[in-house]
């Protein structure tokens, strides 16, 4: 961080006493050695995203290729995890279906967290009635129950992929904002930004160049831990036939299909359920590991 | 002197036990607690005296675990009770007051309700007598109008008045010892004077009092025997006066010094160079060699012995006898 | 404290109000006329008119809202279109399944999470406490659609424990509330271990112990009380958006609830009774979060009595 250098040595050798100025990669290792668990979930992660990105040479089946004469086939050395109704390897379908997990996982909880941040900070720093707008705003929306809200937005907006973005991030944003104004005004109040501003220093500039980098770390953990809950919507959205549509792949529509299959043919509920859980299980398990690393007051240890 | 003791601890010592190694936060500790006397552990933070006190009680939180020596109360030795004879024990005949009032009580149940509770745990009392008890000791300690302070929460209470509560509580078995573990340190100095009043009238009605304190002032207005420790250990014991008047650590007066030229005011502060040394890296010998300024050569290699220079008046320290007390 | 409900009611009275508004404003904007888009492509323009007409949809928007608001408050949320029914009715039916549903969850959810989280705390570190953990973030990383499968498939398929046809008596809801419940029993489950944990830590556990209480006695009569504060707050959060109807549970063993009754005003294109199931639903929130909130300033002393002091 450049405001280390305004800041007298003393100072500066307490702050990385207490970890303020780890970089990235310090952070990592401390996660790496501290919590193994968190350690081998970001591997899964990694594997997964290797799988979505390495699908097409993976697999030399394309994901919406019919066989009709081999249907509901149980899994086999030329099919390892089975085939749907339709004749169509299962275990393709999941590496392409990976790609949309991964993006309704990453692109929504992106979104909203700019667009939380940037409404959250608004709110805490400017105060007055746009706090005052913008937090009932984020109460309306909070008080949804999110599954239901994001149901009518894509029975408002259609299926699809992009719809199921905007509809995550709607979901999403208010949840962001508040942690963000809370923060904010803790760090509204606190001396190095009062003295910031005493010295003349214009209020956007403090805002970015002092609250949010102080926001970072819990952003970081809300951004693991919301990825998990979004991939859960989406498939969930899919399960009821209002996300991603067939021949299209994704997890929750292929447990949706071979819910009707259940007991004559479980692997195609099974693999992509599986799937569901290892990776929002990998995802909790590396938000809970960073949350210790990054905020040492929250360890109950 | 010359009375029964209470307590006696023997050669008592606790550790904790961390990944970085053993810290020895009580080392060899053996102590006296007269009857009807107030006896006191003073030293500054760290120094082993609160882990002492825990000890005693068998409160210690994990990591810190008893090592050896006797705790003989009673005639029995505490140390081999089980937890829940130990239980018995704890509130019923040795009860304990912490440092921080503000904390120390349950902040969900009512101020009577938790004076009450050792009475119906240890006497099965009755909810009527208890809460009769309760009130009685509440008046006791202080409390104006009790009766209506027993129904408070704690948060609607005083400092001050939060600390009348502990001690009551403590008191309301009628102990045959108290521990009390800087019972003012949290206060201020009006409050504080009141407490060390309510403590002598305890002790005048016949209840031992075993007092930890950093603080000397406090030790010179209640206590009749003074132990000092030092990381860990105790470094000198004698009576009261003869402390204030004859220190012969070095430790000790430079404790005195820091206290003394407050009170005169003198223009640069005495203080203790040097901070209180870590527990994981103690030298061989004399802990205190590393901030001492009359120390020798060999202070550091070995331990120096807890001698007597005077009538019960004990020091360890190598250069007694060669430097004027 | 009175007048802080009071407050806080009418800060959720004004969320709820403008929770309407948010509701009516979504289900207009879809692309194109919504009259079309309920009655398909090809509609006879005679009928669309009339029912254009009829739903006073060529009025401006603000009357609209107004008509709908009045007849929110008196419990008229207009008539389904693909039911045929006043929506409240339907409503009323299936809201008493998805209060069983819930119930049964909640119950299963609280004991379960309670009773393990109180033992991964005081076991901490210890192979029960990482037992129940791992498992309760199974729970909590577990689909519910997922755990319901697998439930069907194990107790009815394999084990033949429950019929794998719906009955509609107490047996047909045992499944379906583990479903729904099991999640929540790991969140609960950490919640408790890590509340109680803290309290542990507490200066007043060590009082308690000075006091000559045992283990059992320091946990029920004094951790306990102050560690279930955030845990209650939880739990009516918890009951409060079962009852406001879990949509993949209902709709997977075919309960006909609340939820349920929105996917099906979904597929129906039915935007009277998707409102009226909406609205209803967040309402549900919205008064849980209120009660956790007024139940928190009750249980509370510190929050309850704090004007006194």
């Amino acid at each position: 961080m450049t405001t280390n250098n305004e800041l007298p040595n003393e100072e500066l050798k307490l702050l990385s006493q207490i970890g303020e100025a780890e970089g990235p990669w310090d952070i990592f290792r401390r996660l790496a050695r501290e919590n193994k668990l968190a350690l081998i979930s970001f591997i899964i992660i990694l594997l997964f995203v290797l799988a979505a990105i390495l699908a097409p040479v993976l697999t030399p089946y394309r994901f919406d290729e019919m066989d009709l004469a081999n249907r509901l086939k149980a899994p086999s050395a030329e099919h390892l995890l089975g085939t749907d109704e339709g004749g169509r390897d299962i275990l393709t379908r999941m590496l392409y279906g990976s790609r949309v997990s991964l993006l309704v996982g990453v692109v929504p909880t992106v979104l909203s967290m700019l667009l939380g941040a940037l409404l959250g900070i608004l709110a805490g720093y400017l105060g007055g009635w746009v706090d005052a707008l913008l937090m009932r705003l984020a109460d309306i929306m909070l008080a949804f129950p999110s599954m239901l809200l994001a149901m009518v937005i894509m029975y408002t907006l259609g299926d699809g992929l992009i719809n199921i973005f905007l509809a995550l991030t709607l979901v999403n944003w208010a949840s962001v904002a508040r942690i963000v104004r809370s923060e904010t005004l803790k760090l509204r109040e606190s001396e190095y930004v009062e003295a910031a501003r005493s010295i003349g220093v214009r209020a956007f500039r403090v805002m970015l160049r002092h609250i949010l980098p102080n926001c970072v770390p819990s952003l970081i953990v809300l951004f693991t831990l919301n990825i998990p809950s979004a991939i859960l919507t989406e498939s969930s959205l899919s399960f009821l036939g209002l996300g991603i549509q067939a021949p299209d792949a994704s997890w929750g529509l292929m447990v949706n299909t071979g819910r009707q299959f259940l007991y004559t043919a479980p692997w195609m509920s099974l693999a992509p359920s599986a799937a569901i859980m290892a990776i929002v299980l990998a995802f909790n398990f590396l938000g809970d590991g960073l949350r210790d690393v990054l905020d040492p007051y929250m360890k109950n240890s | 002197m010359g009375d029964k003791n209470v307590l006696e601890i023997r050669h008592l010592r606790t550790s904790f036990f961390t990944q970085k190694g053993e810290i020895r936060a009580v080392d060899d500790v053996s102590l006296d607690v007269p009857e009807g006397k107030i006896t006191g552990i003073v030293g500054e933070s760290g120094c082993g005296k609160s882990m002492t006190a825990r000890t005693v009680l068998r409160l210690l939180k994990y990591p810190g675990k008893l090592v050896g020596g006797e705790i003989l109360f009673d005639g029995r030795d505490l140390t081999k009770l089980t937890e829940k004879e130990m239980a018995k024990i704890r509130g019923g005949e040795i009860s304990m007051i912490f440092q921080e009032p503000m904390t120390s009580l349950n902040p969900v149940v009512r101020v009577g309700k938790q004076v009450e509770e050792a009475l119906r745990l240890h006497r099965r009392l009755p909810a009527r007598e208890a809460r009769r008890q309760a009130v009685a000791m509440l008046d006791a300690v202080g409390i104006a109008e009790a009766e209506k302070r027993a129904h408070c929460y704690p948060h609607e209470l005083s400092g001050g008045m939060r600390q009348r509560v502990m001690i009551a509580m403590a008191m309301i078995c009628k102990p045959k010892l108290l521990i009390a573990d800087e019972p003012t340190t949290a206060l201020d100095v009006t409050v504080q004077a009141q407490i060390l009043n309510l403590m002598k009238r305890l002790r005048d009605n016949g209840t031992s009092i075993l007092l930890i304190s950093h603080d000397l002032g406090v030790v010179a207005q209640v206590c009749d025997t003074v132990y000092v420790m030092y990381a860990g250990r105790i470094v000198e014991q004698a009576e009261v006066c003869e402390l204030f008047d004859h220190a012969a650590h070095p430790y000790t007066r430079g404790l005195l010094g820091a206290v003394s030229s407050l009170g005169s005011g003198a223009a640069t502060l005495e203080t203790i160079p040097g901070v209180v040394p870590n527990l994981l890296h103690l030298p061989a010998g004399c802990a205190f060699s590393l901030r001492c300024g009359e120390c020798r050569a060999d202070c550091a290699g070995h331990l120096p012995e807890l001698r007597e220079c005077a009538p019960g008046h004990r020091v360890r320290c190598h250069r007694i006898g060669e430097v004027s007390a | 404290m009175l007048l802080n409900i009071a407050k806080r009611l009418a800060q959720a009275l004004l969320v709820l109000l403008g929770v309407a508004l948010a509701v009516f404003i979504m289900l207009r904007i879809i692309p194109g006329n919504a009259i079309i888009t309920m009655m398909g492509e090809h509609a006879d323009p005679v009928i669309i008119d009339r029912m254009t007409e009829e739903l006073g949809l060529n009025e401006p928007i603000t009357v609209q809202f107004l008509r709908y608001l009045k007849g929110a408050v008196t419990g008229d949320f207009g008539t389904s279109y693909s039911m045929h029914r006043s929506v409240s009715e339907l409503m009323g039916a299936a809201f008493g399944n998805t209060v069983k549903l819930a119930l049964a969850a909640a119950i299963f959810a609280w004991l379960l999470g309670i009773v393990s989280g109180i033992i991964a705390a005081v076991r901490k570190n210890g192979l029960l406490d990482r037992l129940f953990m791992g498992v309760s973030l199974l729970g909590v990383s577990m689909p519910v659609f997922m755990t319901a499968m697998l439930l069907q498939y194990v107790f009815a398929y394999l084990l033949h424990w429950v019929p794998i046809s719906r009955v509609t008596d107490w047996r047909g809801y045992i499944l379906p509330a583990i479903a729904l419940g099991w999640n929540s029993a790991g969140s609960i489950a950490r919640l408790t271990r890590s509340t109680l944990l803290e309290v542990l830590q507490a200066d007043y556990i060590d009082t308690a112990r000075a006091k000559g209480r045992g283990q059992l006695g320091v946990l029920t009569r004094h951790a306990l009380r102050n560690a279930m504060l955030p845990v209650l707050t939880m739990m009516a959060v918890q009951l409060s958006s079962m009852l406001s109807g879990a949509v993949i549970c209902e709709t997977i063993f075919s309960i006909n609830g609340i939820g349920r009754l929105a996917v099906q005003a979904i597929s129906g294109r039915d935007i009277p009774l998707l409102q009226g199931t909406i609205l209803f639903s967040t309402a549900l929130v919205i008064l849980g979060n209120f009660v956790a909130d007024s139940l928190y300033a009750v249980l509370d002393p510190r929050i309850r009595r704090g004007s006194e002091s």
